[in-house]
């Protein structure tokens, strides 16, 4: 069966899938927030890179 | 897929939203978790950022949430049966099992690795120690099989202050353990109380409820046993690192209450019950709820006031 470009169904899921983006684009905002905590705290050291100069 | 793909079987009417998913996480068990982790967390003597602290709770939540989505998975039978749980997603038609179990292993995955990465390592290993005791030792293994089942599930809705103060301290202690025993001998009296006003669930379900297997006498004089216990043990906390003048008065008060509703259910019998619904055995399990909150909120209070030389003794 074929749908309709705006099928009832796409509609339905809009709202689904608009909840799953605002969930991955927080999940990466904390992702950059930590990162930058992290980085930033005192204690922080660039790993040793074996053979480096 | 494209849209020609797709057959009339696959439209549903019923079709999840993101709130089905979100209920596969059991929110309220979430909301208990995301407090006492948050106590655990905050009660630790060692500081915080507080991005780290809000990735910690929402990892740990997030950990809660999945064990959540697998016990769902695994019990869809009998929650199909139990008045309770009927209108969870996966018995409601909602959700398929594969997508809870799909779900639970990602979120398990996520919440570990994140945790051990925003925190310690030790930490994201005690979260996937309490995912794995939830989900394998007490829904897989105990739960059907041991009338203890409430007594060994209790432990792991009691790690979370523990994965709290180790988040926050990297390392382990007696004071997250005494909020461990706090929640831990606190679950037995709550859900027998819950047992025993929703006991029809539990019966149909085959589900070796102390109030099946035991009897309903034997349940009402458990529930006392373990509230002494725990009435003992909340109150001696007051004098430890965790506890101090406010967690003594909350403690003192709630103790006295909670006693006084254990003998009361103690002494009814099943006729009693019948007539006035359950009064006193519904009203004990609000208590237990209020019980746990405010006794987790006093020591939460006691170390937020310890830096202005106020909370502790």
């Amino acid at each position: 069966m074929s749908l309709r470009k705006e099928h009832e169904l796409h509609n339905r899921r809009k709202g689904r899938n608009f909840g799953v983006g605002l969930l991955l684009a927080g999940f990466v905002v904390l992702v950059l927030a930590l990162t930058m905590v992290k980085v930033t705290s005192a204690g922080f050291t660039f790993p040793e890179i074996e053979g480096g100069e | 897929m494209s849209d020609a793909s797709i057959n009339a079987s696959m439209i549903r009417e019923d079709d999840a939203s993101l709130g089905d998913y979100f209920a596969l996480l059991k929110p309220r068990v979430m909301s208990l978790v995301v407090f006492t982790a948050l106590v655990g967390l905050l009660a630790a003597p060692v500081g915080v950022h507080p991005v780290v602290g809000f990735c910690a709770i929402l990892f740990i939540a997030i950990g809660g949430g999945a064990s959540g989505a697998l016990n769902m998975w695994w019990d869809s039978d009998i929650d199909q049966v139990m008045k309770r749980t009927k209108s969870r997603p996966i018995p409601a038609g909602k959700v398929d099992k594969g997508e809870a179990l799909s779900l639970g292993l990602a979120l398990s995955g996520l919440s570990v690795i994140m945790l051990a990465l925003a925190t310690n390592v030790f930490a994201g290993a005690f979260l996937a120690f309490t995912i794995f005791f939830y989900v394998v030792v007490y829904t897989m293994w105990l739960k059907r099989a041991t009338p203890q089942n409430i007594v060994i599930g209790g432990a792991a809705g009691a790690f979370p202050p523990v994965i709290g103060w180790i988040a926050a301290t990297g390392s382990m202690t007696i004071e997250p353990w005494l909020m461990f025993a706090l929640t831990f001998l606190w679950t037995p009296p709550h859900f027998w109380a819950l047992a025993l006003f929703m006991r029809n669930d539990y019966d149909i379900a085959d589900v070796p409820m102390l109030t099946v297997t035991h009897g309903r006498r034997s349940t009402r004089k458990h529930i006392l046993v373990y509230t002494i216990i725990l009435a003992t043990f909340a109150l001696a906390t007051a004098f430890t690192g965790v506890g101090g003048p406010i967690y003594l008065t909350v403690a003192l008060v709630l103790n006295a209450l909670f006693l006084k509703g254990a003998v009361q259910i103690w002494r009814r019998d099943e006729a009693i019950c019948e007539d006035d619904n359950f009064k006193v055995e519904r009203s004990f399990f609000k208590l237990s709820l209020l019980y746990l909150f405010l006794h987790f909120g006093a020591i939460l209070a006691e170390a937020l006031l310890k830096p202005y030389g106020l909370g502790g003794w």
